[in-house]
């Protein structure tokens, strides 16, 4: 393997263990003086990305993200990991999907990346869109919900996690791929490894550097608290269960 | 089987604010501890603790260790966790880098630290004991030994002991029996049985340096004829690699109150013909050298009553929020959790409180530590490291047995349950209970309090210390508001009663010493409330500062209501300990033995 560069987005989330609260205007989830933490579906993509890059496979891996300027501590997250150098992308605008995608593309023109892994979703918006649109963008093959990847020979062969079981795709690089759970467990960072992540290299670009318009095409209505369960009632046999499960809850 | 939560808010806290880790950053040879690594270190050993070494903790205990042929299996997992703890990089934080370490700050050690004993303290004792032998051979190992020994150590690969008790010398190493006989070519034989050796055998890791305490044959009685000697398990060969199994043999292991994962071994030296060791230091210095490390033991132990304190907290806090029993007091519709009840209320707020009051006062003599090893100017150093040597008996004494309290707390908040094992709070109070007799008991430490640190020196860098605390009473002065007035009035008597009481050592320390040493226990513990107290209202006062400024992070005002809680249930108890110290020495010599 001569020069094989894979590219990893990952996104600054609200940490997984944090309970959210929802803003009193409902106009969002409210992240003051909240933890914040590499999505986890990102962590397994950089996971990978350095261990193709252990086993020989690739040559360099380069962390990207998007968003506020903090995003440099997630992006020393994926370095502590193994991955050789980041870039910033910084902007404090609302960054959704296709805007991110869009700036993906334009670090993909300058960096010439031959794999792009994108964790499947991200788990503050849970939109699962990013990836495929950046695939859609590049006109690179994709394969999402990967649980196992094998690159040789040009190729990706790819398992990735279907309704009812796996299917295995194989597409020719440059590809893109979606990371699931069971890709693979990440590692614990090392200690000499998070001291050095300090000095590895970090580029900044705004969108505008980029020539991305990163305007929001989505508008986001209101946000609320999932209704609150009531409370469970006693039925007296199966017969009383069978029948309010039939005309109360309507689901037999 | 518990959780353990890092509690990084309120260690970034107190490192940053407190500490001064930015301070302590810009000492010549930390300029890696950045705030930005720190945050990382942090958040990555909150991580392993959690995930790895949490775990562990119950079945570890349930388990044991086992000895069986002269050698100790540890319980399932340890091994593998120990692996990955060195793989991790995480055994060489604060050691030197010329033999790999990463020689970042105490400050930085001490929080992280914490984690591992609160995830695991079984398990923490381990690199804890190695480090100690690290600092050994820093300090006074050849170049050979450095050499051998150091690199593989500080990677975790091999493990360290300390051999200094025999059961005829515990308290009193004075009494030390074991021998070493010189073979004529540099090296010694080492004769002699050593008891409670933690982590005196392991399955851990390939190879372990035993540093031990004897006597050569011509050596002086008592103190003045020990000298310290380095024993590994197996020989190490001139190229480095691993020779003969040494005639160092874990005999039994200890059936242990608590502790249950970490091997404590009686150790024979020399059953089958003579220990192979060499001499570490100069002949007759042996105690000199432990005395040295002391400080750094002492300190880590103190951590541990810290640590267990914290883990109970979050055992029983989660529990207290889940557990429902009983309508509320002023009555309610139905039953309530047993998070509202007053008195559980107040059992969590002196955990909370005292555990912040015990992290930010332990993690500035960490700071000052920082400072006295490594600050550019002399005088500097020196004051620093006068703080450190007299708070360090109080860092030791106070916080292990303020960690037997909250330990003892967190059974009590679980009522019946936490009297089951599988619940996991008693074990916590089984656990800590060893932290206040290892390491020199409390009243050991409170001895040299009163002794070496105040008596000898007149008082006078507890002087000091009590200037700074009474420029703290004057910007609580400056603030508005019930809180800050109850604060502050707690604070200036519990300066009031610390000096009180001190004036009194001082004064009687030549003349009665017996009626003096009665009250020194009474006396740490006088000292720890009340710079646990001073830490604290640096804590409210800087909290207060972030919320003029506009900061609407709750932890802020929680802090300042935490401290007002601290001031009128901890604090408040000073000038009674004072009361004991100044007027409690003839009562307790009084009876004759007979009527005891």
């Amino acid at each position: 393997m001569a020069d094989l560069k894979i590219l990893v987005p990952v996104k600054r989330v609200v940490d997984f263990n944090v309970k959210v609260r929802v803003k009193a205007d409902g106009s969002g989830v409210d992240l003051a003086n909240v933890k914040m933490s590499m999505n986890p579906f990102d962590e397994i993509a950089i996971e990978e990305a350095v261990r193709l890059r252990e086993a020989g496979v690739a040559s360099e891996v380069i962390a990207v993200s998007c968003g506020l300027v903090a995003c440099q501590e997630t992006l020393r997250t994926a370095m502590a990991i193994g991955a050789d150098r980041a870039i910033l992308v910084e902007s404090d605008a609302d960054l959704q999907p296709l805007a991110v995608a869009k700036l993906i593309q334009a670090v993909a023109a300058k960096e010439q990346p031959q794999i792009v892994i994108f964790g499947k979703q991200a788990i503050d918006d849970d939109a699962n869109q990013t990836g495929q649109m950046f695939a859609a963008l590049m006109g690179w093959p994709q394969a999402t919900f990967a649980s196992k990847v094998v690159v040789a020979n040009g190729m990706a062969t790819v398992t990735r996690e279907i309704d009812g079981g796996a299917e295995t795709l194989e597409m020719k690089l440059p590809a893109v791929i979606t990371t699931d759970l069971r890709l693979n467990e990440p590692r614990y960072a090392t200690l000499p490894n998070i001291m050095k992540a300090k000095k590895k290299q970090l580029d900044t670009y705004k969108p505008a550097d980029l020539g991305v318009d990163v305007t929001p095409r989505l508008t986001t209505l209101k946000v609320s608290d999932p209704p609150k369960r009531s409370a469970g009632v006693m039925v007296a046999d199966v017969k009383e269960l069978v029948a309010k499960l039939k005309n109360e809850a309507k689901v037999i | 089987m518990s959780n353990y939560s890092a509690p990084l808010k309120d260690m970034q806290f107190v490192l940053r604010e407190l500490a001064g880790i930015e301070r302590v950053a810009q000492l010549p040879g930390y300029e890696e501890a950045t705030a930005d690594v720190v945050e990382a270190i942090l958040e990555e050993a909150a991580r392993f603790a959690s995930g790895v070494l949490a775990p562990l903790n119950f079945s570890g205990d349930q388990e044991g260790a086992k000895w069986h042929d002269k050698s100790v299996t540890m319980p399932a997992g340890f091994k593998e966790a120990y692996a990955q703890f060195i793989e991790a990089g995480w055994n060489g934080l604060a050691s030197e880098p010329e033999f790999g370490g990463q020689g970042l700050p105490k400050l930085v050690a001490a929080a992280v630290q914490e984690m591992w004993k609160s995830a695991n303290m079984a398990f923490s004792l381990c690199p804890l004991l190695t480090l100690g032998a690290i600092e050994a051979l820093q300090l006074v190992g050849t170049p050979e030994q450095k050499a051998a020994y150091l690199p593989n150590m500080i990677s975790g690969k091999w493990t360290g002991t300390m051999n200094l008790t025999e059961p005829q010398a515990g308290s009193d190493l004075a009494a030390i029996r074991s021998r070493a006989v010189p073979q004529g070519d540099g090296t010694y034989k080492i004769f002699g049985q050593k008891i409670f050796i933690t982590y005196g055998d392991h399955d851990m890791a390939e190879n372990t340096a035993h540093l031990v305490l004897a006597r050569t044959p011509d050596a002086p009685e008592g103190v003045k004829g020990i000298s310290l000697f380095l024993v590994p398990k197996f020989l190490v060969n001139p190229d480095g690699s691993l020779g003969a199994r040494n005639d160092a043999w874990c005999v039994s292991i200890e059936h242990k109150l608590g502790i249950h994962a970490s091997p404590t071994c009686v150790m024979a030296f020399g059953d089958g013909g003579g220990a192979l060791g060499t001499l570490v230091g100069q002949e007759n210095a042996g105690l000199k050298y432990m005395f040295i490390m002391m400080n750094a033991a002492r300190f880590a132990v103190g951590l541990e009553g810290l640590a267990i304190g914290e883990r109970a907290y979050q055992l029983a806090l989660a529990y207290a929020r889940e557990r429902v029993q009983g309508r509320a007091i002023e009555g309610s519709t139905g039953p309530v959790t047993i998070v509202h009840h007053p008195d559980v209320r107040r059992m969590l707020m002196l955990m909370k409180s005292q555990i912040e009051a015990m992290r930010a006062f332990s993690y500035t003599v960490a700071a000052a530590h920082d400072a006295a090893a490594h600050h550019p100017d002399a005088d500097e150093r020196k004051r620093s490291q006068a703080y450190v040597d007299l708070m360090i008996p109080v860092v030791k004494g106070w916080l292990t047995e303020t960690g037997n309290e909250l330990a003892y707390l967190g059974v009590q908040v679980h009522g019946g349950m936490g009297f089951i094992e599988e619940t996991g709070a008693a074990q916590h109070l089984r656990d800590a209970r060893i932290t206040t007799i290892y390491e020199g008991t409390t009243g050991i430490q409170a001895n040299d309090l009163i002794g070496r640190k105040i008596a000898r020196e007149g008082g006078a860098t507890l002087q000091g210390v009590i200037a700074l605390m009474r420029q703290t009473e004057a910007e609580l002065a400056k603030q508005g508001g019930a809180e800050f007035a109850a604060i502050r009035a707690a604070l200036g008597q519990g300066i009031a009663a610390v000096t009180q009481a001190a004036e009194y050592i001082v004064a009687n320390y030549a003349g009665d010493i017996r009626g003096v040493s009665v009250g020194a226990v009474p006396f740490l513990k006088l000292m720890g409330i009340v710079a646990g107290g001073w830490q604290m209202a640096r804590a409210a006062l800087v909290a207060q500062a972030k919320i003029a400024g506009g900061d609407a992070d709750p932890f802020y005002p929680a802090k300042i209501s935490t401290t007002r809680f601290y001031a009128d249930h901890v604090l408040s108890t000073a000038p009674g300990l004072a009361h004991a110290v100044v007027n409690g020495g003839g009562g307790a010599m009084a009876l004759a033995e007979e009527m005891l």
